[in-house]
């Protein structure tokens, strides 16, 4: 058996790629909670119903979203410059501990609209420095960003762990290890009242357009292809190859740490290392699942949250593990590359 | 400088050094068995998670702790048969099909978890692997202990570490392989079928992560719980590079790294005022030292991470 | 007549519509050698593709020793005793030499290497043939001379009565190709055959006992050595082919381009050692060379990818500092790479942005940050259309071009800005014959133009066609300059040798 690159690729193929891959891994995960002994079809109803059926549960599954949109813009224009940023968990709580740390102190008694921008560029910056890190490493001893960025995940929560234990300790929180909380005027608005939603949806929304735009309309992004496609052939139509990379991070890490941002002044207002649900591993499979493509990212980080988010009333009502989520979202990135390979390649016998 | 020099004299020391290596030792042999054949493998992380869930929970069915540790090695290898299948098969990225595949093995494993072991007060145990003392090797002086402090998986890695390099650097099979890995065009030229090659070092190598996973759970705890592997396996990937792809050094550097951990883990109990964090940070930024040093050094296998397509140059 | 051990016969293949091979015949003896001669794209490596199993044969059959070689079947062929020694080597650097040569000869399932008895074989073969290098080195740390050896001997291993060497000189210095050919009549002496593919005249003519021409696809001429004549086999070898563009007499103009011992270092090896020239205004300086001499180099060098380690460049006759690419393109030089699907375009990116990349900051493409879209494609719009560009509009995904139609995309976004100097490297490799015209008949277009043109080829025709004057690159330096008009290809073979270096000393 072998396969032959198909020349053209029509554009239903490239639409339709995504939901069949997210459509087999419905399949698979349904074997799971069959074997569990559990009704499929009202399993993913209840889902469903779980993260729409209400404006409260609506409400959540975009508050869900918001980081998920962000850490998953993050890992694709990341990807798209063939920068293999693995290391979004840890950029976001970098971001979320300095939003913590600035916003608790610093900017403590400013007004929100001078706190707030402050605070977003804040989180941003730290992102940012926690992938510039790994990105040098490669450039200057070609070190695989791969597992350079995946380990400083684990420094980064002990990091965060470290403050919030210790200098940034909350000292009203009955002893558990959590950080101070940024002012209430730092916190992001609301955007639906008596609601979890902030601002923050709108904020991740505008920027995969804007991200859209810079990739398809920019220099940049024409050079940041360029140079994830074919470094040499970037090099000779002379594009910067580590400047162009090192932006790349910039974007990349910077998105990933504005995550973390938004979740602290949109939600919760302090840092705890629990704060993410593992958000910067879930940011890989969204920008997968878009297929690199930043409006994409928002209806991917669509299906990932309503999983997540709908996972929780089904697993009550049908004794099924919420993990049930994690794994269709796992199975959904596997599905997803194999039916890209399948929409790029014909078997030939 | 005393409280060092006592701590390093310690045989808990280094009883404790192999107890932390031995999950490194069979993560970094595997890990090192896929790359020398030209296939990172990026699921190890899930694959020691799943190993490490279904083991123990084949001993809490009732099965013995060797089947337990079987038990792991198979899921490992379907698991191993997975990424083969997405990286060999396909050709796709073996970045991101091994991220998927660490995906898929870790919340699955958290699932099937959750759905056999009822959610309790305190975590069901099982009764993990007793220390084994050999004779002969127990009656060493200072070296006797610290072996006999040790269960029988650790002896098995050891073995393994010296058997893996003989059977890579001495037997037919083993040139084999490290051709795959170097130029898979020169090993089909030569009559070795590098996708045959390339799919039993994956399902091999991922079975011995699996093992590494188990060990976590039958012998050095006796309970499984999530994220309980740690980032080892993320670990062992790095020190497949620190030790240049040779089974000989990943033993050394797996015992090195678990010495600095067992230090720091000794240390704080002696130190104060330096938070815990900072001590737990060590192994992983050890790691990333560890890759940048030897990055320049290291012979990578010339044809890793590069998809085979028979005829395609 | 010694035995024949090896009998191609009518053995055809064709690839769409292209016949690269047309009823080809042709039998071996033992202890010959014979020397397949053919210029590129001739359906020499075809041939031995298919002798060597790695394609199927429309038609045709191929003996070994009177019995029938199962098709497109590489083991079958090394089972009967034919080994290949391929221009790219078929070897792993990061293991030893002994390595190399054992892999996949030992029963897979044993418990351990006869490492011993294989050194001992692979000593004696060395011995015997002369073949000496250290069973024990790694291979990376081999010269390419030794490399070959190794590849030769990893065929000898596997009892090879039958050898064939795909242009087995292109990547050796002369002293190793010297040693080569000695090797080579050594194992002839002792009963083995050998095929080896050639364009070079010189080494036909030196070590083959008969020459078999082939051209377009057939075999045209067979000839003892001692009966024939350079001359004649270059005629035969080059025929009556589709008239390429002609050059004109032309007067060049002033020079726009020197370089005065101009040197490169490359990651510690020194690419380029003190070259010179000097490139005029409409005329075509054609550089020739074996590859691997020092042409990428050079090439990067005016491309602006490389920087230079020591001496001058005057361009437009002012000394200028290292230009990088924008620099480069914005001064007027026009630039055709190597290799087109790797440096020249990026396959996954529309034409439209492979035609303004290296242009994408000049105002008219960008403004603020911004692409301006409609200009860029209107841009690759023209190309397309006055360059003839088929296959595709500026919004079709250049992968999808085919290589004639990429490089006249290539030559079409230099070309249609009017550089005033165009460096063209390998400007028609791997192209049919149609598009070599067309590729030619544009460059000459510049030249007439008033374009100054480095033609860095290793086609010693195009070369001949196209240049005023001609300079060969070996080991990193350059020939003085000799006008075309007063050299022939004997001539040429000798510079492209080094020749000149000789009586300088």
């Amino acid at each position: 058996m072998r396969f032959e690159r198909r020349e053209h690729r029509p554009l239903f193929l490239v639409v339709l790629t995504p939901l069949l891959a997210v459509a087999a891994a419905l399949a698979l995960s349904g074997l799971l909670i069959a074997a569990a002994g559990a009704p499929v079809f009202e399993a993913y109803w209840r889902i469903l119903v779980g993260a729409f059926g209400s404006r409260l549960s609506a409400t959540e599954t975009l508050t869900r979203a918001t980081p998920l949109m962000l850490t998953g813009l993050a890992a694709a224009v990341a990807f798209r410059a063939r920068v293999w940023n693995i290391g979004g968990e840890g950029q976001f709580y970098l971001g979320a501990i300095a939003v913590a740390a600035v916003g608790s102190r610093l900017l403590a008694e400013a007004p929100g609209y001078l706190s707030i921008p402050l605070l977003l560029f804040t989180g941003a910056i730290a992102g940012m420095l926690l992938l510039i890190l790994p990105l040098w490493l490669r450039l200057r001893f070609s070190v695989d960003e791969v597992v350079t960025s995946l380990l400083l995940n684990f420094v980064a929560v002990l990091f965060v762990s470290m403050l919030i234990d210790g200098p940034l300790k909350d000292p009203l929180a009955f002893g558990w290890p959590q950080s101070q909380s940024v002012s209430d005027a730092a916190m992001l608005p609301k955007l639906v009242a008596r609601s979890r939603l902030h601002w923050g949806f709108g904020i991740a929304l505008v920027l995969a357009v804007v991200i859209h735009i810079v990739q398809s309309r920019t220099v940049f992004g024409l050079k940041s292809r360029a140079a994830g496609l074919s470094p040499e052939g970037a090099v000779f139509a002379g594009v910067p190859l580590a400047r162009t990379l090192l932006l790349v991070a910039c974007l990349s890490g910077g998105l990933a740490g504005l995550a973390g941002a938004v979740e602290v002044l949109g939600v919760k207002g302090y840092v705890t290392t629990d704060l993410s649900p593992g958000f910067g591993y879930s940011g890989i499979v969204v920008a997968m699942l878009a297929g690199l493509h930043p409006l994409g990212v928002v209806l991917a980080a669509l299906f990932t949250a309503t999983m997540f988010v709908g996972a929780d009333g089904m697993s009550r009502a049908l004794k099924i593990p919420t993990y049930i989520a994690d794994v269709t979202v796992a199975l959904s990135l596997i599905t997803m590359l194999v039916a890209v390979f399948f929409a790029q390649y014909r078997i030939r016998r | 400088m005393s409280i060092v020099l006592d701590i390093v004299a310690s045989i808990g020391l280094w009883a404790a050094v192999l107890r932390i290596a031995t999950p490194l030792i069979f993560g970094t042999l595997g890990a090192l068995l896929c790359e020398r054949a030209g296939v990172l493998n990026l699921g190890i992380e899930g694959i020691m998670t799943f190993g490490a869930m279904i083991g123990w929970l084949a001993v809490y069915q009732g099965a013995d702790l060797w089947t337990g540790l079987l038990v792991a090695a198979l899921s490992g290898a379907v698991f191993g048969l997975l990424h083969a299948a997405l990286t060999v098969t396909l050709g796709l990225s073996q970045h991101v099909s091994g991220l998927g595949v660490t995906l898929f093995a870790s919340s699955l494993s958290y699932y099937l978890f959750r759905l056999l072991v009822p959610l309790s007060g305190s975590p069901p145990t099982i009764e993990p692997f007793a220390p084994l003392s050999v004779p002969g090797l127990a009656d060493l002086p200072f070296i006797g202990p610290v072996l006999s402090a040790q269960t029988p998986p650790t002896y098995l890695a050891l073995l393994l570490a010296l058997g893996l390099a003989y059977a890579i650097f001495r037997t037919p099979l083993g040139l084999a392989i490290r051709m795959t890995g170097e130029n898979p065009h020169a090993a089909e030229a030569q009559g070795v079928d590098p996708m045959a090659v390339r799919y039993g070092a994956v399902i091999v190598g991922s079975a011995l992560m699996a093992v590494g996973g188990a060990f976590l759970t039958l012998s050095a705890f006796n309970s499984f719980f999530p994220t309980m592997v740690q980032g080892r396996g993320w670990i062992s990937i790095a020190l497949v590079v620190f030790a240049s792809w040779r089974p000989g050094r990943a033993l050394f550097g797996a015992l090195l790294f678990a010495f600095f951990d067992a230090f720091q883990l000794r240390l704080q109990t002696v130190v104060d005022g330096v938070p815990y964090q900072l001590f737990l940070m060590t192994p992983y930024i050890l790691s990333i030292v560890a890759l940048c040093v030897m990055a320049r050094h290291a012979r990578v296998p010339q044809a890793l991470m590069q998809p085979y397509r028979r005829g395609e140059r | 007549m010694t035995e024949t051990v090896l009998e191609i016969d009518r053995v055809s293949k064709s690839f769409g519509g292209n016949k690269a091979n047309d009823a080809i015949s042709l039998t071996l003896g033992r202890g010959e050698i014979v020397a397949l001669l053919g210029e590129n794209g001739a359906g020499k490596t075809t041939l031995m593709s298919i002798l060597f199993g790695h394609y199927v044969p429309d038609e045709g059959h191929i003996r070994v020793a009177g019995v029938d070689l199962p098709p497109g079947r590489p083991r079958a062929a090394i089972h009967a005793g034919i080994g290949m020694v391929h221009q790219h080597f078929s070897l792993a650097p990061n293991l030893t030499v002994l390595e190399n040569v054992m892999t996949g000869t030992e029963k897979l399932w044993s418990w351990r290497s006869q490492t011993g008895r294989a050194r001992a074989k692979l000593k004696a073969l060395a011995e015997r043939f002369g073949l000496v290098v250290d069973p024990d080195a790694r291979l990376g740390d081999l010269s390419v001379g030794e490399q070959q050896r190794v590849e030769i001997l990893k065929a000898l291993y596997n009892d090879a009565r039958i050898l064939i060497l795909d242009e087995p000189t292109a990547v050796l210095t002369n002293l190793e190709a010297e040693t080569l050919f000695a090797t080579l009549k050594e194992m002839a002496r002792q009963g083995l055959s050998l095929i080896f593919i050639s364009h070079k005249l010189d080494e036909v003519m030196a070590a083959a006992d008969r020459v078999v021409v082939l051209r377009g696809g057939k075999l045209v001429a067979e000839r003892r050595a001692g009966e024939t004549s350079k001359a004649e086999l270059a005629e035969l070898m080059v025929g009556h082919r589709v008239a390429r563009p002609v050059r004109e007499a032309h007067e060049r103009g002033a020079p726009v381009l020197e370089a005065a011992a101009v040197s490169v270092r490359v990651d510690g090896v020194d690419r380029l050692r003190e070259i010179s020239f000097r490139l005029h205004a409409g005329e075509i300086l054609g550089i020739i060379g074996v590859s691997g001499n020092g042409q990428a180099a050079l090439a990067g060098l005016l491309s602006g990818t490389l920087l230079r380690s020591s001496g001058d460049i005057l361009l437009y006759g002012e000394g200028v500092g290292d230009l990088s690419v924008a620099e480069t393109v914005a001064s007027g030089i026009g630039r055709i790479p190597e290799d087109r699907t790797r440096e020249g375009a990026i396959g996954e990116m529309a034409v439209w942005e492979n035609a303004v990349l290296e242009r994408i900051d000049e105002p008219r493409f960008s403004r603020r940050g911004l692409v301006n879209r409609s200009a860029a494609v209107a841009f690759a719009d023209a190309i397309v259309r006055s360059f003839d560009v088929r296959g595709g509009g500026p919004l079709t995904r250049t992968r999808l071009l085919s290589g004639g139609n990429m490089q006249k995309l290539i030559l079409g976004r230099n070309l249609a800005e009017h550089p005033r100097i165009l460096i063209a490297a390998q400007p028609a490799r791997g192209l049919d014959e149609g598009a070599v015209a067309a590729v030619h008949a544009r460059i000459l277009d510049a030249r007439k133009a008033g374009t100054a043109v480095l033609l860095i080829s290793e086609d010693l025709d195009e070369v001949i066609a196209l240049a005023d004057r001609i300079q060969a690159i070996v080991g990193g330096r350059l020939s003085p300059p000799v006008s075309a008009d007063e050299v022939d290809a004997r001539a040429l073979g000798l510079m492209m040798a080094g020749a000149w270096k000789k009586e300088a000393a």
